[in-house]
């Protein structure tokens, strides 16, 4: 402990070897705990399972289920990280080590950034095993690629992670945190399109539809769905999604204090 | 105000410097008008009972302070400054480790943050963790994972360091060697401002800044303190330095 450095840290915004370090650790906590890995990666195929049932003795039951898993396959990444996100940083929040980061030469888009490249690498994970499932044993059949549904998947767990780190800002305990699950979540859930087409929504609530993320990722699968070659609107949605996750996290950058009381 | 040994210092030997400041939290004064003025390379106590504004002085000094007024100047910087960042080690009173990693993935982390990785493995020596280095922190007692929050604060080779109550819970061996070890950071030029509501750690310390309801008491060396008032028992020398303050 003989010599005493003097830091040259660049005030960047972004410094890509903190970021990746930070997102290395979070994946060594996950890792640390097997049973929140398993179930990460199990619950989605068990979930898709049920829905297969749920459809299976219906006229049309397979058409039925294609119509439905697709979007589903988009709607649990998102929820998942959403609800993990949210708390695992709430978690950073309550032990001390946030404040800590903060003084530390660590930009507050690194930390937001390494927890968002962690969770969305646990999103493809889950969105590969959730696909295969579906596709190799299930039977899902869509009209498009495979892959362009993972990446969709991939992108709407991204999009839950984005909102999950925004969203737990907001909250000073896991009882808030958890709150806001159904206040987020469920309003999207409505209005995506997966119940009712958005066209036959009333007026007003296909209006908020137009604005809520979660609607893009939905009519990006059917769209995927629905064609064999990537369509424009295919795009436009994955577009307006990226969008969505650069906002909250610049959102959730903007809220994370320094200083506190 | 008994202030006696800030004014010896020359600018160039301050390390941190406070002028008047004061917090108010939720309509409550925390601290009100603290002036003082930490010198380098040395250790310097912050005494006084708890709840008497320690953490919140530090606190202001780290920079994570809110509604701080007056003025905090640390390395000739205002407190909080980026260019700060990395050279001000911060251990809270609550270990603030993550306690799903073991111990050296902690003290990794936070080096690779603070660019100090090649000084990991001699830090967790420093700390007397070798042996627990593969455990999680979280199986650790309370006394280990309070060391393994100041290895993660250690292994930046910050030039200031602020310990929040670092011996709290620790057994009497282990508190002498870590004064030890604080005593020996100071002799390599290391800046330490170390609260403890304990006096007899007071005796460790080069200067000592008694505080008493969020106000300053004192800022003088301990034999100083023994002088003025006439007790060679620190503890009874600060009750009698606060009966004098009174009367």
């Amino acid at each position: 402990m003989s010599n005493i450095a003097t830091q040259e840290v660049s005030s960047a915004p972004i410094h890509p070897g903190l970021l990746g370090a930070t997102a290395v650790r979070v994946l060594r906590q996950l890792r640390a705990d097997p049973r929140t890995l398993v179930m990460m990666l199990m619950i989605p195929t068990v979930m898709m399972t049920l829905l297969y049932f749920m459809f299976d003795d219906l006229p049309g039951g397979s058409h039925r289920f294609d119509q439905f898993a697709t979007p589903v396959l988009g709607i649990m990444p998102f929820v998942s990280m959403f609800l993990v996100t949210s708390i695992a940083m709430l978690r950073e929040r309550s032990s001390g080590t946030l404040e800590r980061l903060l003084t530390t030469p660590i930009s507050r888009l690194d930390l937001l950034g390494g927890y968002g490249l962690a969770f969305s690498l646990m999103a493809a994970a889950q969105a590969i095993v959730a696909c295969a499932v579906t596709v190799g044993l299930l039977g899902l059949t869509v009209e498009g690629s495979i892959w362009l549904v993972g990446v969709v998947a991939v992108l709407s767990g991204t999009l839950g992670v984005g909102l999950g780190l925004l969203c737990s800002a907001f909250a000073n305990s896991e009882f808030q945190a958890v709150q806001f699950m159904p206040a987020v979540v469920f309003p999207q859930l409505f209005v995506c399109g997966l119940f009712v087409p958005r066209a036959d929504l009333p007026g007003w609530m296909e209006a908020i539809s137009a604005v809520l993320p979660l609607t893009y990722a939905v009519d990006a699968l059917k769209e995927v769905a629905a064609h064999t070659n990537p369509t424009g609107a295919l795009w436009r949605d994955v577009a307006v999604i990226v969008g969505w996750v650069i906002v909250a996290l610049t959102l959730a950058s903007a809220t994370l204090r320094r200083r506190t009381e | 105000m008994m202030n006696s040994s800030s004014g010896e210092l020359s600018p160039g030997q301050v390390a941190i410097r406070c002028a008047g400041v004061s917090v108010r939290r939720g309509g409550h004064q925390v601290l009100s008008g603290i002036d003082i003025a930490i010198p380098r390379g040395a250790i310097t106590g912050l005494l006084g009972p708890s709840g008497c504004g320690k953490t919140t002085l530090m606190r202001a000094i780290v920079g994570t302070q809110r509604n701080v007024s007056g003025s905090v100047e640390v390395l000739g910087q205002p407190a909080g400054a980026a260019g700060l960042r990395g050279s001000v080690g911060y251990v809270t009173q609550a270990a603030s480790v993550y306690t799903d990693l073991t111990v050296s993935q902690n003290v990794r982390y936070f080096a690779t943050i603070l660019g100090s990785e090649d000084a990991v493995a001699e830090t967790i020596s420093v700390v007397g963790l070798d042996d627990q280095a593969d455990r999680k922190a979280g199986a650790l007692s309370g006394g280990q994972r309070s060391r393994v929050s100041l290895a993660c604060a250690l292994v930046s080779r910050p030039q200031v360091l602020i310990l929040d109550e670092p011996t709290v819970g620790l057994d009497p061996v282990l508190r002498a060697d870590l004064w030890r070890r604080f005593r020996r950071l100071a002799d390599d030029g290391v800046t330490l401002l170390v609260s403890s509501h304990v006096m007899d750690e007071a005796e460790q310390c080069d200067n000592l800044i008694l505080m008493r309801e969020g106000a300053l008491v004192a800022e003088l060396a301990p034999a100083e303190l023994r002088t003025r008032t006439g007790q060679t028992n620190l503890e009874r020398a600060f009750l009698a330095l606060i009966e004098e303050s009174e009367r």
